[in-house]
């Protein structure tokens, strides 16, 4: 070696590879114990992080999916419920209404009822009352007529005896 | 933001490129370029950091020079400027020490009976502050992201800006790379080692690109520092390798007269291949940064040595190297990641092979 006169480069140089040897030790004991693990470990946790959480977020979705659906199906249920319910109640108030009609209808033919015969209590009353005016009256002129007339005694005897007669008969 | 990163980057090296040839300029001041020790001077470690040449004047760094002296036994600890400036006024040496040209300006020791010998050097160069300054950076960088993720709760707040864009980085070499390769269930104790040596190689390189202070030198670009990295790999490999590992080498499933009679010729070749992956490793990652740096400061050289034939022809080919010298660069912005990840990922798969498993052995 001591005869070739090779390049600096090309030289084994044991101060060199001393200090080389001195210098890479440190840089790789400090890397190694306090920034390398450090690095990697901290991106692994949090990859796995990242992982959990995407599996996380996916369950998360697939269940907001069947709460969706099955938020949909209640509200579709409640408003099948809802327009049966309607037409219940329209039926229902159908059917009232065409009851009060009918109740109406016979309320007013009775009350009607009530008012003829009361009409023709009225009248009757009333005809009666007529009547024995007009026989007051009619005996009053009788009375009048029989006390003009029956002033000779045959013409009374003559009278009695046809009261007489027409009453008999 | 990589993009934007990336697009900033190039821009800054496109202002910091003028730089380059003035230091380049200075170096050749005898007359002739000589390109092949612009080249090599600039990629080789130094005592000091040389920053610029202005006026004839060198403008650097001086740096601590620590020797043991081979005479006397003592260490000594200097600074490289007093040496060079006693060295410029006319010294032989320094203390006994002296740069020795001949061996690429190392320093040299002068015996009593006139030899001269390397004595241990543990000098603080170029090199190892480039190394030091990559190392700061890379302590700065984690350490603030780690903190962010112990003050804050991952589970409500993610990070944002630089420290998602460093998350990022650490988390796509952790996951594709070398959990890719190695494997689910062995990967976790060599992650820290791998995203180390992944963040290493590539802040090195990208520094190294700059051409000025606190960049420039050309650390992976040095044999001995990719020598070391491979080792490290190597150690890796086989120190923790299970049993599966070390039966494929010794005793692998193929005739017995392949394994141990007349000649154990398969775990021969297995035994040699421990040694080789690590060695290719080695060899791939500095030829790649070496040559890159290489092209780019040839480039730079060519600038010089057609000004000097005249002044037409140079001012035509400096358009050319310097449209070159901006593609290399660019160029070398995506080869300092790429031979970062190759480095890493060589190193994964062969950690994944120490570690088979038993399913993909019962399918052989």
């Amino acid at each position: 070696m001591e005869s070739l006169n090779l390049p600096g480069i090309l030289t084994p140089d044991f101060g060199l590879f001393f200090w080389m040897m001195i210098a890479f030790i440190t840089l790789f004991v400090i890397l190694a114990k306090f920034a390398f693990p450090t690095i990697t470990k901290m991106v692994e946790s949090r990859s796995n992080f990242i992982n959990e959480s995407l599996q996380n977020a996916h369950e998360a979705n697939s269940k907001l999916a069947s709460i969706r659906t099955e938020g949909e199906n209640i509200l579709r249920e409640a408003r099948e419920k809802q327009a049966d319910i309607l037409k219940e109640a329209m039926a229902t108030r159908d059917s009232i209404v065409r009851e009060a009609q009918v109740k109406a209808q016979a309320e007013g033919a009775k009350l009607l009822e009530e008012a003829k015969l009361q009409i023709e209590a009225e009248k009757q009353k009333a005809l009666r009352e007529i009547r024995s005016q007009v026989a007051a009256l009619s005996v009053q002129i009788a009375e009048k007529v029989i006390l003009q007339q029956l002033k000779d005694e045959a013409e009374q005897q003559k009278f009695i005896e046809r009261i007489l007669d027409e009453t008999t008969k | 933001m990589k993009q934007i990163t990336l697009r900033t980057l190039c821009l800054a090296l496109l202002a910091l490129l003028t730089f380059a040839p003035m230091q380049a300029a200075h170096a050749s001041e005898g007359g002739g370029v000589d390109v092949e020790e612009i080249v090599l001077g600039h990629m080789a470690d130094a005592y000091d950091w040389h920053i610029t040449t202005w006026g004839g004047k060198h403008i650097s760094l001086p740096l601590p020079v620590i020797v043991r002296s081979e005479r006397t036994g003592e260490w000594n600890i200097f600074s490289s400027g007093e040496m060079t400036e006693a060295i410029h006024h006319g010294a032989a040496d320094y203390k006994g020490f002296y740069f020795n040209e001949e061996r690429n300006g190392k320093i040299y020791e002068r015996m009593p009976d006139g030899t001269s010998v390397r004595p241990w050097d543990l000098s603080i160069t170029k090199s190892v502050v480039q190394i030091w300054i990559v190392v700061f950076v890379l302590l700065a960088v984690f350490l603030t992201c780690a903190r962010w993720y112990k003050k804050h709760d991952v589970r409500r707040e993610s990070p944002r800006g630089f420290i998602c864009m460093i998350e990022m980085l650490v988390m796509t070499i952790n996951d594709d790379l070398i959990k890719g390769s190695i494997g689910e269930k062995h990967y976790r104790p060599y992650a820290p080692y791998l995203l180390t040596v992944f963040f290493f190689i590539f802040v090195t390189n990208l520094l190294g690109l700059l051409p000025v202070f606190p960049g420039g030198a050309n650390v992976t670009g040095n044999i001995n520092i990719t020598f070391f990295l491979a080792l490290c790999t190597m150690l890796a490999i086989n120190l923790f390798g299970n049993k599966e590992y070390w039966k494929e080498i010794f005793w692998p499933d193929v005739p017995i007269f392949l394994k141990a009679y007349p000649l154990p010729i398969m775990p021969l070749i297995e035994v040699f291949g421990i040694i080789t992956k690590p060695f290719a490793l080695m060899v791939r990652l500095f030829a790649n940064m070496m040559a890159g740096h290489a092209i780019i400061l040839s480039f730079a050289s060519i600038i010089f040595i057609t000004w000097q034939v005249n002044a037409y022809i140079g001012s035509g080919l400096t358009v050319l190297s310097f449209v070159m010298m901006l593609f290399m660069n660019c160029l070398e912005v995506l080869v300092a990641f790429v031979q970062a990840y190759v480095f890493t990922l060589l190193s994964a798969v062969f950690i994944g092979f120490a570690h088979p498993e038993h399913e993909s052995h019962h399918k052989d």
